[in-house]
């Protein structure tokens, strides 16, 4: 398997994509890595394409390889006063609570 | 002793459990080790004074019946630890200090083990030549400029070069195996559900397993048993009677049924890889196994299918980092613009792609078209794996196309650096065991790996294999301690 034998189509994702995937993400991006990035997931997307040769229409979905049910537990509460614990690593807080930019005006 | 950090785990167990050793002779010894060879980046954070208090402590009231009596060990620092900084080798937890342990590393030091330290990775375990850490490459110990392999690149390192008696890593789709294969070590990716995910920073959860790497077969076996444990804690964690893995440690494989994939035998890989591998055959027929010829006719779409699952999985669990509840934060002028700016300063460029990816194949109007493409192909993969098994025990593999290769080498090519896992990935994907270990040396005299792959819950076959083709291949590995001056 080389990479330039793997593919005869594909669509390509050009900036107002990145932009928009770029928004979804929340992760800002400047044109220059705009264009990094279109490059990059334009070849890695060429690689992806390959999954078109197969047909899968009678498939059925994995979505886990744990072929178990899931355990269900009592429905009772186990760590209790974790205020403390779960505040502690927190960039800005103040006494109880989380501190982000001012969101209302 | 002088030798200290040249004894395998099981010899220093012996040793310590004969009063032969103490704990704190044993850890200032790989201390010492560690701390002369900084030039390896493999160590992100030490504990070292702290390491050898606890060894001293152990030493006052030794407990030898545990099974990792005041064994020293660092361990990827993927695994949260308990007031211990870990930062997934990323700037966005570059300040993170958790207040839990993960179940996997508490495993370890019931038994008796004591923490030296965190060790390097690539970023939340992307990668496979540790290069994308915020921290820096690490030096594998082979030689100067050589990647480690990755994700556990750290581990791999710090393993080869003694600085810690044995270790453990994550593998979602090669991150023990590669790296194993390209230091010359022994790395097992267990079956999906064997070891608990909880305490380990997320990367795609339907994938990640964490798993021993050691200097032999029997070290990783041991290093299992302890690791390997049903918990509540992981709704993925499965109940099922767990071996007593060194206790049943055969080199016995007679009868065994070896399957050799025909697709594995890819184009363009070097002569040297193919000739391990008949090398690899030899020695199981040598040890009364049979080899059966089998196809696994999907195995050139798992990579291309793992390029969709696990990024998309990846987007989802990374969007807890957004500067609000732990990790680095950028200044914002507001909300929006401060989770914006802090996720695109905080991940390096390869999170970053992944997440875009990841982003794109769940979004509106694609999910059909690749996400749930993915996850049907993903079946077919795993059908192709239980087809096999009703003619096989286990499968045998090349670990990797290549043997390591230098810093800096593949990181303008994303897909050349994925490429590094096609033998690995399918193993994930099905959710099955995998074991690397080393099995000779290419013309450079770098280590090449081979890969046993089991049956679901097969360790046990899994490691006997892996046992008795190790005593009939007899690796050394080459290193010369270039690093120490």
């Amino acid at each position: 398997m080389i990479v330039s034998d793997i593919f005869n189509y594909h669509m390509s994702i050009d900036l107002k994509t990145i932009k928009h995937i770029s928004k979804l993400s929340r992760i800002s991006v400047d044109e220059k890595k705009a264009e990094k990035l279109a490059g990059d997931l334009n070849s890695i997307f060429e690689f992806i394409e390959k999954l078109n040769e197969l047909k899968t229409d009678n498939v059925q979905p994995l979505t886990s390889v744990a072929e178990t049910t899931l355990k269900l537990r009592d429905d009772v509460v186990k760590s209790k006063n974790l205020r403390e614990q779960i505040i502690k690593n927190s960039p800005q807080e103040n006494e109880d609570y989380f501190v982000v930019p001012k969101v209302i005006e | 002793m002088s030798d200290i950090t040249k004894q395998s785990l099981s010899e220093l167990i012996k040793n310590i459990k004969e009063k032969k050793l103490s704990s704190t002779e044993v850890t200032k010894a790989f201390v010492e080790r560690s701390e002369k060879s900084k030039e390896l980046n493999a160590y992100v954070t030490e504990d070292f004074s702290a390491a050898i208090d606890k060894a001293k402590k152990f030493d006052e009231n030794p407990n030898l019946d545990l099974k990792l009596p005041g064994i020293p060990m660092a361990v990827k620092d993927l695994f949260c630890t308990k007031n211990i900084k870990t930062t997934a080798g990323s700037k966005i937890l570059n300040n993170f200090i958790p207040t839990y342990e993960s179940t996997v590393t508490q495993n370890i030091w019931n038994e008796g083990a004591i923490l030296l330290g965190k060790l390097n990775c690539d970023e939340f375990a992307m990668g496979s030549s540790n290069e994308t850490s915020f921290f820096g490459c690490v030096q594998n110990p082979i030689d100067k400029d050589l990647v480690p392999g990755g994700s556990s690149g750290g581990s791999s390192s710090a393993v080869a070069a003694q600085l810690t008696p044995i270790t453990i890593g994550t593998d979602t789709g090669g991150s023990i195996r590669q790296p194993a294969s390209f230091t010359g070590i022994v790395g097992l990716k267990p079956t999906y559900g064997s070891c608990s995910r909880y305490g380990i920073v997320a990367f795609a959860s339907s994938l990640d397993q964490a798993g021993p790497m050691a200097q032999n077969v029997r070290d990783c076996a041991l290093l299992h048993e302890v690791i390997s444990s049903y918990d509540e804690k992981d709704s993925t964690s499965i109940d099922f009677k767990r071996n007593n893995y060194v206790k049943e440690l055969t080199n016995n494989i007679k009868g065994k049924k070896i399957g050799i994939p025909k697709e594995y035998r890819v184009n363009g890989m070097p002569k040297e890889i193919e000739d391990l591998w008949k090398k690899g055959i030899d020695y199981v027929k040598d040890c009364g196994a049979e080899i059966i010829d089998i196809s696994l006719p999907h195995t050139n779409y798992a990579l291309p299918t793992y390029y969709i699952v696990a990024p998309a999985e990846a987007s989802s669990n990374l969007a807890r980092y957004d500067g609000v509840k732990y990790g680095f934060r950028a200044d914002g002028e507001n909300l929006i613009d401060m989770y914006e700016k802090t996720r695109s300063e905080g991940f390096g460029a390869e999170v970053q792609r992944r997440i875009m990816i990841g982003t794109y194949v769940l979004s509106s109007g694609y999910y059909d078209a690749y996400y749930l493409k993915a996850q049907k192909v993903r079946k077919l993969i795993k059908n192709d794996f239980d087809e096999a098994y009703k003619k096989v025990d286990a499968i045998l593999t090349p670990s990797t196309p290549s043997s390591a290769f230098k810093i800096g080498e593949k990181t303008n090519d994303p897909v050349s650096m994925y490429l590094n896992d096609i033998f690995t990935v399918p193993v994930n994907l099905a959710g099955l065991p995998g074991i690397s270990i080393p099995a000779g040396h290419d013309a450079k005299g770098y280590p090449l790996g081979l890969q046993i792959i089991g049956k679901a819950f097969d360790e046990q076959n899994l490691l006997n294999i892996a046992y008795a083709m190790e005593e009939k291949i007899n690796f050394k590995n080459k290193i010369t301690d270039w690093w120490i001056k």
